[in-house]
């Protein structure tokens, strides 16, 4: 009789566990799919971003001989109301045609000398160019006004252009840019879908060795703890694999483009928080719902079952991206961030959007990271309790009282 | 003592107010093929999970070789689970591979055994496939695989034989035959009373949570009174009456069978036989083991009762 050796230390073990769901997720459809469809849309998105900014202008307009003196203050205008205006020198008829088959957006045909500047569209006149054309209109009005006085428009304009606000804030500004805002929505979304998805992942899969029985198998030579364990392990690094890359490329898409005018230390900055923040968040939750995932032995009661933990995901997330693009110093939001269970997906995106004291960064942190031991504990807990008991859905009172 | 003998020693188990086990108590023997039979429901597979591990004992221990079985020596053991269990969505060959690792045994090691099983189980050809491609009996083939892959020194296996054709029940016959031949205790459980009739050294009935009966199958048949048939084709009603210590249980035409106190003289019984004319058969009636079972199964159910 051979007496083979069979040790196996418990981190062997844990190992070995985790290593089986890096492999058999990445060879998942599902998996090498929704990666690159997220990196296409990603990359999509910061060449869509660099085209509408290298076409430079938001609109062209065309001007005749006669209004040709007015396109240098109408870039200026433009300018001065925060769009971008080209324009075109062309005849006339030409620029009428050019207006109606949409090459120029707009064509000013009369210099304003009357008092009123003509401009040709094709149907309507866009919000910001019209703001700048009546701004322009009144410049005109006034420069002729001034020289009717007797005064140089240019001095006139020159001081009025040096003429500055002295605003004395009561509350200090809260410092943050539209380009932040976006990389906050797109943080939240990321940080949103994988937390889902990871999430949704552990407890199919402790399901799925629970209804084939195979954790009957698994568990007559090792500890439930290593079975949870090696499991939130595996899933969880290929989630933070799949983080690390989308994240990578994605600023590194964002980099080479240039389409982003914030630092990039701030966008590199975003994605290192987005990655803590995963972690966190996934250990956290995906513990919760490994524990809650033994309690049911069907797929079908997965939903069901692990619904309760999915809310506080899904209520983060939905507050973070209907209520901080508009208001990111919302309070709300804000006391939100810090409690743990909404902290995974409301901070990140406050993170992104700049503006977070550290001090709240730094508690919402050490909050999560003193709430995962406790976790570990009561999942550890349920699980061994729950795992091996098939059939009906295990009451969460049993599963916790049960030694 | 290091004999490798497998001992199960007054296991209890309540489930609440059910009591699963009660003073369940076994051994199964090195080298022994052991069948472990009883209704649905008696307790076959607490025990086994107890044995295994993966289910706690109210009172009572496990011991292997003489000594209590802990987490580390479970590892030793090969088991196959009632209800299969395999990853469905999981190649043949890297799950063996993944559980014989499981088992403490190296990459290398573990590839080899799974290759050796594959082939000698029949279903090498299909290491490449995922489990729930395979019809059901190439994935009992594989569950046998699974629980044999780690070279393991004791094998409990739950209901190895349901669902298999009769090709396949041969091909697993000779493997648990194989293996307790080679010096390691077998104890498996089944409904099919002639195969464990045939295949093991001893048996186990169990009931409502308590052995009712071990011993060799020889044994157990032998026990209980003595039993007689007798066909004599001229014989009437009432032939055998008035023969000392004999009790005809039943009568049908020719056949008669009929039961003998301790000490009656069946002799007694050849000669009344004869004394009617031919007697085309005179033989002694041992019970099967299906019989066997239901007398004990349904004898105590009566005591129940009572």
């Amino acid at each position: 009789m051979s007496t083979p050796n069979v040790e196996l230390g418990p981190w062997t073990a844990v190992g070995l566990v985790a290593n089986r769901e890096v492999m058999v997720k990445v060879r998942s459809k599902a998996f090498i799919i929704t990666t690159i469809a997220t990196l296409v849309l990603l990359v999509g998105f910061a060449l869509v971003m660099k085209f509408v900014g290298d076409g430079g202008s938001d609109a062209t307009v065309g001007v005749t001989k006669q209004t040709e003196a007015l396109a240098a203050p109408l870039k200026a205008t433009a300018g001065q109301i925060g769009t971008s205006v080209d324009t075109k020198t062309v005849d006339e008829s030409a620029g009428r045609s050019q207006v109606s088959d949409g090459s120029l957006d707009a064509l000013v045909v009369s210099d304003g000398a009357d008092g009123k500047l003509t401009v040709v569209v094709k149907k309507d006149l866009d919000g910001s160019l019209r703001d700048a054309l009546t701004v322009l209109a009144g410049q005109v009005a006034l420069n002729k006004e001034i020289v009717d006085l007797g005064g140089d428009p240019a001095e006139v304009q020159s001081s009025v252009g040096q003429a500055t606000v002295d605003v004395q804030p009561l509350e200090e500004p809260y410092p943050y840019q539209q380009e932040q805002l976006v990389l906050g929505i797109i943080a939240g979304i990321l940080i949103y879908m994988s937390l889902l998805l990871n999430g949704q992942m552990v407890a199919t899969g402790v399901v799925e060795e629970k209804s084939s029985r195979v954790v009957e198998l698994l568990l007559s030579t090792i500890r439930p703890w290593q079975l949870m364990v090696g499991k939130v392990l595996g899933i969880g690094f290929v989630g933070l694999v799949q983080m690390v890359v989308i994240g990578g490329v994605g600023v590194a898409a964002a980099l080479a483009l240039d389409v982003l005018s914030i630092p990039a230390s701030a966008a590199i900055g975003t994605v290192v928080w987005l990655v803590v923040w995963y972690l966190l968040g996934f250990v956290m939750y995906s513990l919760a719902f490994a524990a809650l995932g033994a309690l049911v032995s069907r797929q079908e009661d997965v939903g069901g079952v692990t619904a309760p933990a999915l809310m506080f995901v899904i209520v983060g997330y939905v507050i973070g991206i209907s209520v901080l693009p508009s208001e990111p110093d919302n309070t709300l939001a804000e006391i939100l961030s810090i409690i743990p269970l909404f902290a995974p997906t409301l901070m990140p995106m406050r993170l992104a959007m700049g503006g977070v004291p550290v001090w709240e960064a730094v508690v919402s942190v050490g909050l999560v990271l003193a709430l995962i031991p406790v976790l570990v504990w009561l999942a550890a807990r349920i699980y061994a309790n729950a795992v091996m008991r098939s059939g009906a859905r295990v009451k969460l009172k049993d599963a916790l009282r049960q030694a | 003592m290091a004999d490798g003998r497998l001992e199960i020693d007054h296991i209890s188990k309540r489930y609440g107010d059910i009591v699963a086990l009660r003073d369940t108590t076994f051994d199964v023997r090195a080298g022994e093929l052991f069948g472990f039979v009883g209704s649905n429901g008696a307790g076959k597979t607490t025990t086994m999970r107890i044995v295994l591990g993966v289910l706690a004992a109210d009172s009572g221990e496990v011991r292997w070789a003489g000594e209590r079985i802990t987490f580390e020596t479970r590892r030793h053991i090969g088991y196959m689970p009632e209800e299969r269990g395999l990853y469905p969505k999981m190649k043949v060959g890297e799950q063996l591979v993944y559980l014989a690792r499981m088992h403490g045994m190296s990459t290398k090691d573990a590839k080899a055994s799974v290759a050796e099983w594959t082939e000698r189980l029949g279903v090498a050809h299909r290491m490449g496939d995922d489990v729930q491609s395979l019809s059901l009996g190439n994935q009992q083939r594989v569950q046998l695989a699974a629980a044999l892959v780690h070279d393991p020194s004791i094998l409990v296996l739950d209901e190895p034989f349901s669902g298999l054709d009769p090709i396949a029940v041969d091909v697993m016959s000779k493997v648990l035959l194989d293996k307790a031949a080679d010096g390691i205790p077998v104890v498996f459980s089944s409904h099919q009373l002639e195969l464990v009739e045939r295949l093991c050294h001893r048996v186990g009935i169990i009931r409502s949570g308590q052995m009712v009966a071990i011993g060799e199958v020889d044994e157990l048949r032998s026990g209980g009174a003595e039993r007689l048939v007798v066909v004599a084709p001229n014989a009437g009603p009432g032939w055998a009456t008035g023969i000392a210590g004999v009790t005809v249980t039943e009568q049908d035409g020719a056949k008669t069978v009929l039961e003998l106190d301790t000490g009656a003289d069946d002799q007694a019984v050849l000669a009344a036989a004869l004394a009617t004319g031919p007697v085309t058969e005179f033989s002694r009636l041992r019970p099967t083991l299906t019989e066997l079972y239901r007398e004990v199964v349904t004898q105590e159910t009566e005591e129940d009762a009572a």
